[in-house]
């Protein structure tokens, strides 16, 4: 038995646990994960006039009840003749705070009189969702500030939540339908975005359609961990799930594909005809005719060494996997002429990683690939519109996969704590927002999404 | 025959293969065969499909497996209606196989089929040997515990030595090494010819990985990503230095270098009538024009064990109206690289030609360059029963590269004095 082993064991015994806690370390929730909903009843406060977010609730076929509101009228005292704020009599499943008419400072106080009830009232695993517009897109400055404070306290919801709930903010385009956003919203409660928290969604002027039956989807790395989890996902909705991997994990590829009945592709991205031949598989194996619905870019690889120790090779090979790659397969699959490459209104998303955003000791490579994956997906979603390709992306931050459990354990630990939700995320909590940006009736177009359960860092 | 259909060569997979007592050590037969089944049906999306028939067998293969290739079926991602059975027919196995299949497909009794070959140098079935045997079958039948100690009593420390199966012929109690040193020596055959040839092997091969030619054709199993006995820095002066292993001194000349090494591994190719595959958007990469088989009779000598292919080919040119140097590639089982070097010094004789083959002449010789192109069983391995399998996977897909009508043309030798060789043809 290693060093590490003997601590992991020693973290999990009962004493272990019972040392943690004294330490002041909350023991990790069970996260609510998949389809379901939350159990509890949803709240539902608006900030001034507004129906955007009931009708977009309608559209999808929930409703919410009214939200407590906490004013000097609503509070009650306790025994102690202390100020008690409004409490739910039986425990919430979320509160959505419509806010998308808020334009001045004043009005922010109504979000914190719907939020205060609510902190104390969350089911496990509830939601707390503030739907807001776009600063950008503010007619005013005081306006845009306002739209943007309401990040500053979704963020901080955020970490003061407990039992894995989660906060997400969702800012709403001029153009969004309330079908649009009912979709945002549905993800949002459900259990799919058990691992996103702290996060702005931001919504685009996109045409949104249902997903096509069987179509294609191409997931690069997909022989194991996070890929092989995102071409499950998909294959559960009815894809048709063509796994691509370096020729060596052509076994564990192999039991994917053959699980999912889809094809596999053994290939090393890197080669200068990747794409091509990605297009050719497609072309021969599922018609002359058949287009890409669907293409999520997961291969990737770690060299990590402390910059003082990098050298060239260690450079280039993550450059190489990690962003060039994708760039050049792009290329290739987004001409309309090639067959077997990408469909007009097809959904391009990109791996990122939280160290694309914070940088990371040893990681100097890692993070150059990674955020140039989010500069990729931001300049690259704009040249494409006009055939109606959406291109977004996810960046994961702690995942428990066979990757990450090569960290040594204290580190492993110390990253798992690093999130609010005070534990690591699976490989399907990134597959769940994968196929969330890949679903053509999503309303998103050249994002980024963290699924980090709120790291400390990231936009 | 008016109405026959196309059977064409979709593709094929195979696992790498492994040095005997290596990657493969602790795989069955069975398991070997599953993983180049489940890599095939991965490739072409046939997972749940539901296959006309598997045919597939082993040389070296326990009791136990007599349903080997069923069994496989049932451990694969294919659909458990998919019909098996073994086969066998040595060396040439899977190439019989994928013949066999071939004509069932042309004749309209199949759609789809998978043809293939496994062996285990490292499992092989190790049996106890006769006199044990038979005391065994007696303990069995006796009675009354008495009878049965009786018959313990008479085993002796000799009958536990168990009976290891060897690369022997039965009826001359030699070796195929010992057969072949025979044959080389009549033939003439150089050390350094046979060295040149193995060094061209692994090159070969090497060079094959290294372009990516495997991707398509072969899924890794147990870590195993590459072919175990490709030794990509051999070279001639480095195979100069072994000693020879086969034959008697002085002039022999074979040795575990020019020699095919024993090892572990599985191969397939997936057959279907064209219509089928293309409905099916599955490629048609090549056919099988024709095929035949001959038999030496070796026995007195007067044939080398290996020399049946020599025949063969004779035969199906004469058949197929077409000269030994129509073909835009050759693959020749390297069994021993004498044997390759044997079987075209043969084509070349034109008293051997006339006088055994009954040929008005010699077949000639072949450009060299068309040869085992991309490496052979020197190099590759040589698990007996995949063999056929490899090979026609890759010619078919180069055949397929070098365009339409393109043909190939192969050649397998196997144990009892048989060879097989067959025709294959680009679509």
């Amino acid at each position: 038995m290693n060093l590490d082993s003997l601590i992991a064991g020693a973290l999990n015994s009962p004493l272990g646990k019972k040392a943690m806690a004294a330490a002041g370390f909350a023991e990790a929730t069970k996260l609510r994960r998949g389809e379901a909903l939350p159990s509890g009843p949803l709240a539902l406060g608006v900030v001034g006039e507004s129906s955007a977010v009931a009708d977009a609730l309608a559209a999808v076929g929930l409703s919410a009840e009214p939200a407590l509101i906490d004013s000097p009228e609503t509070r009650t005292k306790d025994d102690k003749g202390r100020d008690q704020a409004p409490a739910y009599p039986a425990k919430i499943g979320a509160v959505l705070v419509d806010a998308s008419q808020v334009a001045t400072v004043d009005q922010l106080e109504q979000v914190r009189a719907v939020l205060r009830p609510a902190m104390r009232g969350l089911e496990p695993s509830g939601r707390v969702i503030i739907v807001a517009a776009d600063p950008a897109t503010a007619s005013s400055v005081e306006q845009a500030a306002v739209r943007q404070a309401l990040d500053g306290i979704m963020r901080s919801v955020g970490k003061e939540l407990r039992a894995g709930a989660t906060a997400n903010l969702v800012q709403v385009a001029d153009s969004t339908t309330p079908a649009q956003l009912g979709v945002v919203l549905q993800f949002l409660l459900s259990g799919r975005s058990a691992y996103v928290d702290g996060q702005p969604l931001v919504l685009a002027d996109v045409a949104t359609t249902p997903a096509p039956e069987g179509r294609i989807v191409v997931v690069t790395g997909a022989a194991r961990g996070i890929g092989a989890a995102i071409a499950r996902r998909f294959a559960a909705d009815g894809a048709r799930v063509v796994v691509v991997d370096v020729p060596m994990a052509g076994e564990a590829m192999a039991g994917v594909a053959n699980e999912l009945h889809g094809t596999a592709l053994q290939l090393d991205i890197t080669v200068p005809d990747g794409g091509a031949r990605i297009a050719e598989h497609v072309a021969q194996r599922y018609g002359e005719g058949a287009r890409i619905g669907a293409l999520v870019h997961c291969a990737g690889i770690l060299r990590d060494r402390m910059l003082a120790n990098l050298d060239e090779v260690r450079w280039a090979s993550v450059l190489q996997v990690n962003l060039a790659a994708q760039l050049r397969m792009n290329e290739v699959l987004l001409d309309p002429s090639v067959a077997g490459g990408l469909a007009d209104g097809a959904r391009i998303v990109a791996v990122a990683s939280t160290s694309g955003w914070a940088g990371n000791k040893g990681q100097t490579n890692y993070a150059a690939s990674k955020a140039g994956v989010m500069g990729m997906v931001r300049a690259l979603a704009p040249s494409v519109a006009e055939r109606g390709i959406v291109v977004n992306g996810v960046a994961p931050g702690f995942i428990e996969t066979d990757m990450t459990a090569s960290i040594p354990v204290i580190d492993r630990e110390i990253f798992r704590r690093s999130s609010s939700l005070l534990q690591g995320g699976k490989p399907a909590d990134v597959a769940e927002a994968i196929v969330f940006l890949a679903d053509p009736e999503t309303p998103m177009n050249g994002q980024v999404v963290r699924v980090c359960g709120q790291l400390i860092v990231g936009r | 025959m008016a109405d026959l259909r196309n059977a064409v060569l979709v593709g094929g997979n195979r696992i790498p293969f492994g040095r005997i007592g290596g990657a493969y050590a602790s795989a069955t037969n069975i398991d070997m065969l599953t993983a180049a089944l489940d890599g095939l049906v991965a490739r072409y999306g046939l997972a749940g499909e539901r296959l006309g028939e598997v045919a597939a067998g082993a040389v070296l293969k326990h009791s136990r497996d007599f349903n080997l290739t069923r069994e496989a079926v049932l451990s694969s991602a294919l659909n458990n209606h998919t019909p098996a059975y073994d086969i066998q027919q040595a060396c040439a196995t899977s190439l019989t196989a994928a013949v066999q299949l071939s004509n069932r497909i042309r004749v309209g009794q199949l759609d789809v089929a998978i043809a293939g070959g496994v062996d285990s140098a490292s499992d092989s079935p190790i049996a106890v040997n006769d006199r044990l045997r038979k005391t065994l079958i007696k303990l069995n039948a006796a009675k009354t515990p008495m009878n049965k100690l009786k018959t313990l009593a008479t085993v002796r420390p000799g009958d536990l030595a168990p009976e290891v199966p060897a690369a022997a012929e039965r009826r001359t109690g030699l070796n195929m090494g010992q057969h072949q040193a025979i044959t080389t020596k009549q033939w003439g055959i150089t050390r350094e010819a046979q060295d040149e040839l193995a060094a061209a092997s692994h090159h070969n091969l090497a060079r094959a990985w290294k372009d990516g030619f495997f991707d398509d054709l072969v899924t890794p199993y147990l870590g195993q990503t590459i072919d175990q006995t490709l030794r990509a820095d051999t070279s001639v002066e480095k195979l100069a230095k072994l000693r020879p292993v086969f034959g008697d001194e002085p002039g022999a000349s074979m040795t575990a270098g020019n020699s095919t090494p024993l090892s572990d591994g599985a191969a397939v190719v997936l057959l279907a009538d064209e219509n089928w595959a293309r409905e099916r958007n599955l490629p048609a990469l090549a056919r099988i024009v024709d095929a035949e088989t001959a038999a030496v009779d070796y026995l007195l000598g007067q044939e080398g064990l290996l020399m049946a292919p020599a025949h063969a080919a004779a035969r199906l040119l004469t058949r197929n109206g077409m000269a030994l140097q129509d073909f835009a590639l050759y693959e020749i089982h390297e069994a021993f690289a004498s044997t390759v070097l044997c079987t075209l010094a043969a084509w070349e004789s034109d008293d051997y030609c006339r006088d055994t083959l009954g040929l008005p002449g010699a077949l000639g010789s072949i450009d060299r360059s068309k040869l085992n192109v991309h490496g052979s069983s020197l190099a590759a391995g040589h698990p007996f029963a995949a063999t056929g399998a490899r090979i026609l996977a890759s010619l078919a897909k180069m055949l397929a590269a070098k365009g339409s009508g393109a043909r190939g043309l192969i050649s397998v030798c196997a144990a009892g004095g048989q060879g097989v060789v067959a025709i294959v043809e680009a679509i």
